[in-house]
């Protein structure tokens, strides 16, 4: 892999930039692999590559249906927050939040994350219950996280009104500094990019149409363009598709998938250098670099595979983000899209074994897997390697449904979806 | 955006009068106490999730406040049909075009 650096940069300026190497390669499968992931998304991909950096297991392919990166990896909001209220989780996304850390170096490629700080808006007095009670349990986890009073926020945010003439006034806030925004793409092609370094393949445009089990045990995956492609052991990492490979596997998920929208709104100048969050009017707010205001809110009530959503949830993501910055009221909104979330009922993602040996599944997170990305394939690889669950993943077994320990994390995340 | 036919109301509404309320059907087990932990979790949390057709329940929460079934695309997003509580969808998976058009 050529590492990129600003010599690098400046070599290459001098053939005007034309001799750059691919970022990754285009194989052609092997036969059989140690490892096959499906589903070519960060998560996925991250997976691949902690099986090759951590664990030295390189004979790995990740198939994908479309392209790299081109599902919910490109359509989230790029927030990055570890501010849960229980441990278990917690401890996931925090675990997440350290790799984010050193994730550009340890990628030699930057992932643009930036550590700008996450606010998580009270407006009631039991939003402000819930966010001391967060607080305190993320500071005896070891996060950072501060309960912040309207002046103190005004401070940080002044174009928000923070005043008492709003219908929702603005009482405190949670603060995690740590919290930020990445780049989403960057993340995907990055892990890919690391991957394709140490051999894995990536098999893009390709789909998994059937699994292949022999006595309870999977054997292999049966593509469209490749036919039967062998594996001894297979993680599913497909987010909104994942109960359609259960049903191959022949089980059921506790997941429904939704349509999540969010939008951006046209470039301005930098007005909003931090996240802004709100539980209760709903909605969230970012700025990138290029200068959208990057917004979302919540899912929609019904279960959908089309990537799009309706407009009056829409209307109340603007309602709810000209509520807390009227100046934003007359920025136009330049693009709005869906994506298809894979949600548990207890707003948890499900790391687990699944009925079938050998074939493992990492799904169900919802609305909020991208701030998770690092972590979740870190501990996913561990367990595909070891073919024990990580202890951090332990908990998020998809079994918990049935033994009823459920992690609530419903609201308790600072936004409900 | 869904313009959704309430059959109490008897007339066509927008979405936002409306509330999408999960899977339709669903059949709480006559002795609960006589489940085991599966039977039990999955009467609870496990829903059918296809890509396709998909019976669910909605209510006119802005209208009438009835419950009622609807039939829809989850892909498509077309909604197939609308019955009310209690009575059978004609349009069913592998029989899409029963009943319709």
């Amino acid at each position: 892999m050529q590492r990129y650096s600003g010599f690098g940069l400046l070599k290459h300026s001098l053939t005007h930039h034309e001799n750059w190497q691919r970022v990754w390669r285009n194989p052609t499968p092997k036969k059989e692999y140690d490892v096959i992931i499906i589903g070519g998304g960060g998560h996925g991909l991250a997976t691949a590559y902690y099986l090759a950096k951590e664990h030295g297991i390189t004979n790995v392919a990740v198939i994908e249906k479309g392209y790299l990166g081109g599902g919910n990896t490109a359509r989230n909001t790029t927030i990055v927050r570890s501010n849960y209220l229980w441990d278990e989780s917690a401890h996931l996304y925090e675990h997440a939040m350290k790799l984010w850390e050193g994730l550009s170096q340890d990628l030699n490629y930057n992932v643009m994350f930036s550590q700008r700080g996450v606010l998580n808006l009270g407006h009631t007095l039991q939003d402000m219950r819930d966010i001391q009670r967060r607080v305190s349990a993320n500071r005896l986890n070891g996060i950072d996280g501060e309960v912040l009073d309207p002046q103190q926020i005004k401070e940080i945010v002044p174009h928000m009104d923070c005043s008492d003439n709003t219908r929702y006034p603005i009482m405190g806030a949670s603060w995690q500094p740590r919290g930020g925004v990445a780049r989403h793409d960057a993340v995907a092609w990055g892990f890919a990019r690391g991957a394709d370094a140490y051999g894995v393949d990536m098999l893009q445009e390709t789909e998994v149409v059937d699994l292949v089990i022999e006595d309870g045990a999977i054997v292999g995956v049966k593509t469209n363009k490749y036919g039967v492609i062998k594996a001894g052991r297979v993680g599913s990492v497909v987010a909104g598709n994942s109960g359609v490979i259960a049903k191959m596997a022949g089980f059921d998920l506790p997941i429904e998938s939704h349509p999540l929208q969010a939008m951006v709104s046209e470039p301005i100048k930098p007005i909003l250098d931090t996240v802004v969050m709100s539980n209760h009017v709903h909605g969230y707010v970012s700025q990138s670099d290029k200068g959208d205001l990057v917004i979302g809110a919540g899912i929609d009530g019904w279960n959908g595979y089309g990537q799009r959503g309706s407009f009056p949830t829409i209307e109340h993501t603007m309602q709810a983000i000209v509520e807390l910055f009227p100046i934003f009221s007359r920025v136009r909104l330049n693009r709005q899209w869906g994506g298809i979330v894979d949600t548990c009922p207890d707003a948890c993602p499900i790391i687990s074994k699944t009925p079938v040996e050998n074939l493992f599944f990492n799904c169900g997170w919802g609305t909020g897997g991208f701030k998770a990305t690092p972590g979740s394939g870190h501990v996913f690889a561990a367990s595909l390697a070891t073919g024990e669950m990580h202890p951090m993943a332990k908990p998020f077994s998809m079994f918990r449904f049935h033994d009823g320990a459920l992690i609530d994390e419903h609201g308790a995340a600072g936004v409900a979806h | 955006m869904f313009y959704i036919y309430c059959p109490h109301c008897g007339e066509h509404r927008e979405e936002e009068e409306f509330h999408a309320k999960g899977q339709a059907h669903i059949v709480r087990p006559i002795d609960p106490a006589a489940c085991d932990d599966k039977a039990w979790g999955e009467y609870l949390f496990f829903r059918k999730n296809p890509r396709g057709l998909h019976h669910e329940l909605w209510i006119h929460a802005a209208g009438c406040r009835k419950f009622f079934n609807m039939t829809r695309d989850t892909v498509t997003y077309e909604i197939k049909e609308i019955y009310k509580i209690g009575e059978q969808p004609s349009v069913v998976a592998g029989n899409k075009l029963a009943g319709n058009k």
